[in-house]
């Protein structure tokens, strides 16, 4: 209920904005189908961002803008390149082999792909679709980021902090020095949350976070975003829509690669634009 | 269907259930008659005297195998820093860094190796470390054992390391780790159980080779007197007491053979110890 009500503040404390549709595989320049003019200070902004997986191309042509200390979520079909599009924005997909990426991604005005990596992911933090704790300790797991990046200060009150932040102090405080693999999957979840925050990331990145959680765990999570938004930006990628009108504060909806629509989540929720972003949203497809 | 054919069917099913069974009882008891032999054998002769003596000279009874005990152990020492860090490195290789050609190639040639018998690599291992210097030595037999831990810890190592899920690699690289720190810090430890257990079995299996022992290593009635200088070991020590003509010495073999078992089956009971304790992989 609070979160709810915080939301619609939110919501419509947020600028009211004019709607274009990027047209599918429309081949017009991304200034004519832009998103939604957001008339808040950006973190990202995406331009003509292009993804391939060898010669398969997975991102085509992507604009977006992503704004500072709110959420947004994308979403679309299985396959529709919203993870590998989330995992551009931490360079992750340079891991993998024989991928490209063309376009611009600008964090605060610079360019990602200019940055150092390892600066670059120490700024844009990423929580994964499984738990993913390292076999330590729950106290080492938080304090692993700060140590390979060398930080000389004092580790236990960063990782109190940070497992604060991450809304799991309260329920691990007396077992710091157990196994992460002791935690349930929802605690590992809020671990690997902390885990995150411990460098204190500007954005945070969230691939699915939930989907191996149950509803309660996932409320939990949902509220703990709503907690982070004033310090972090965060985009989501989810699956689950009624996840995305809940949690989120814009809403990307992303169909074969194309981003289709965005725009803030009340309305796209309510009023979609394009006729396959209600075909979607309504349960026809997808 | 006729009766007699249901007979000949059931009979047949058992015989061959009996002859599985029976092949399986074979397989177990091979160890535990070899192991019970060396005992009847060599358990007398197995005294305190035995662990700290040296051989005595030919024709007097008594005296131990200290030297070849501390040898053996000695060399193993050898080949572990000389093989280890090698068939380490080379499966970390394989199973993070590696390309599709190269790789084929490295895992394929490790396979090889792993089949070259073992007195080829001690005659290999003689032209190495024995020949350019002109005598055997305690390194060169570490050269030859070194040499065939390799190929064993290769594919131990990379084994484990595969098994480490990769959504570890991934959350540590997304927290700004580079390729070997996350190696380092997060895959590695993760199966560090595994191939702690990889390397000790790669050791248990090279303690008892004889032949790349022969002209290497070679051998010594006493305390060896140096790296460079030849030094004893149980399997040697056993090839020499066993064909010797000595009651005496047949006996000391017995023994010496019952401490080299003793060993490798620790070392195998230490690596199954390790794995079950460890906690990833």
């Amino acid at each position: 209920m609070e979160i709810a009500a915080t939301k619609d503040k939110i919501v419509s404390g947020a600028p009211q904005s004019a709607l274009s549709v990027k047209a599918f595989r429309d081949p017009v320049p991304m200034e004519k189908t832009t998103s939604p003019t957001i008339e808040h200070k950006l973190r990202l902004t995406i331009s003509n961002l292009n993804f391939y997986y060898g010669a398969k191309q997975a991102v085509f042509a992507l604009s977006l803008k992503i704004p500072t200390n709110r959420v947004t979520a994308l979403i679309g079909p299985s396959g529709c390149g919203k993870s590998t599009f989330l995992r551009t924005l931490n360079r992750m997909n340079e891991t993998i082999r024989n991928t490209r990426v063309e376009g611009e991604v600008l964090l605060d005005g610079q360019d990602i792909h200019s940055l150092d990596v390892v600066g670059l992911r120490r700024r844009v933090g990423m929580v994964f679709q499984r738990p993913n704790p390292f076999p330590k300790s729950i106290y080492d797991n938080v304090a692993y980021g700060l140590r390979i990046n060398g930080y000389k200060g004092r580790l236990d009150d960063l990782v109190e902090h940070s497992l604060r932040r991450a809304a799991l102090w309260d329920e691990v405080k007396d077992y710091l020095k157990k196994s992460a693999f002791a935690l349930s999957g929802g605690q590992q979840q809020r671990l690997c949350i902390a885990r995150a925050l411990a460098v204190d990331p500007e954005v945070l990145l969230l691939d699915e976070p939930c989907s191996a959680l149950d509803p309660v765990t996932t409320a939990k999570i949902e509220e703990l975003m709503f907690q982070l938004k004033d310090s972090c930006t965060m985009a989501i990628v989810t699956h689950n829509m009624q996840q995305a009108a809940r949690a989120s504060d814009f809403t990307a909806f992303m169909l074969d690669g194309h981003l289709i629509e965005h725009s803030e989540t009340s309305k796209l929720f309510t009023t979609p634009t394009d006729p396959r972003t209600e075909a979607y949203i309504t349960g026809r497809f997808g | 269907m006729s009766a007699l054919r249901i007979t000949w069917r059931k009979s047949l099913n058992f015989v061959m259930l009996t002859l599985t069974g029976v092949a399986a009882f074979a397989v177990v008891s091979v160890l535990f008659l070899i192991l019970g032999y060396l005992i009847w054998n060599g358990g007398a002769s197995l005294s305190w005297k035995f662990f700290t003596q040296l051989p005595k000279p030919v024709g007097e009874t008594g005296g131990g195998m200290a030297n070849a005990i501390v040898g053996s152990l000695k060399l193993l020492f050898l080949a572990a820093v000389m093989g280890l860090p090698v068939g380490l490195l080379a499966g970390v290789y394989l199973a993070e860094f590696g390309g599709k050609t190269f790789s084929f190639i490295v895992r394929y040639t490790t396979d090889l190796l792993n089949g070259v018998p073992s007195i080829v690599i001690g005659i290999f291992a003689y032209s190495l470390a024995v020949l350019p210097v002109k005598h055997f030595s305690a390194l060169a037999g570490g050269v030859a054992l070194g040499i065939m831990v390799i190929p064993i810890t290769v594919r131990s190592t990379e084994e484990f390391l595969r098994a480490v899920p990769g959504n570890m690699r991934e959350a540590a690289m997304a927290l700004g780790a580079s390729r070997w720190k996350t190696i380092a810090t997060v895959v590695l430890p993760a199966a560090s159980g595994g191939i702690l257990t990889g390397m000790l079995l790669a050791l248990a299996r090279v303690a008892g080779e004889t032949a790349p022992l022969l002209f290497t290593a070679f051998g010594n009635r006493f305390w060896s007197q140096g790296w460079g200088q030849p030094i004893a070991s149980l399997p040697v020590m056993i090839y020499t007491y066993a064909v010797a003509p000595y009651d005496d010495w047949h006996r000391q073999a017995w023994a010496a053979g019952l401490v080299l078992l003793g060993l490798v089956l620790l070392s195998n009971l230490g690596a199954r110890f390790i794995l079950a304790r460890s906690k990833v992989v």
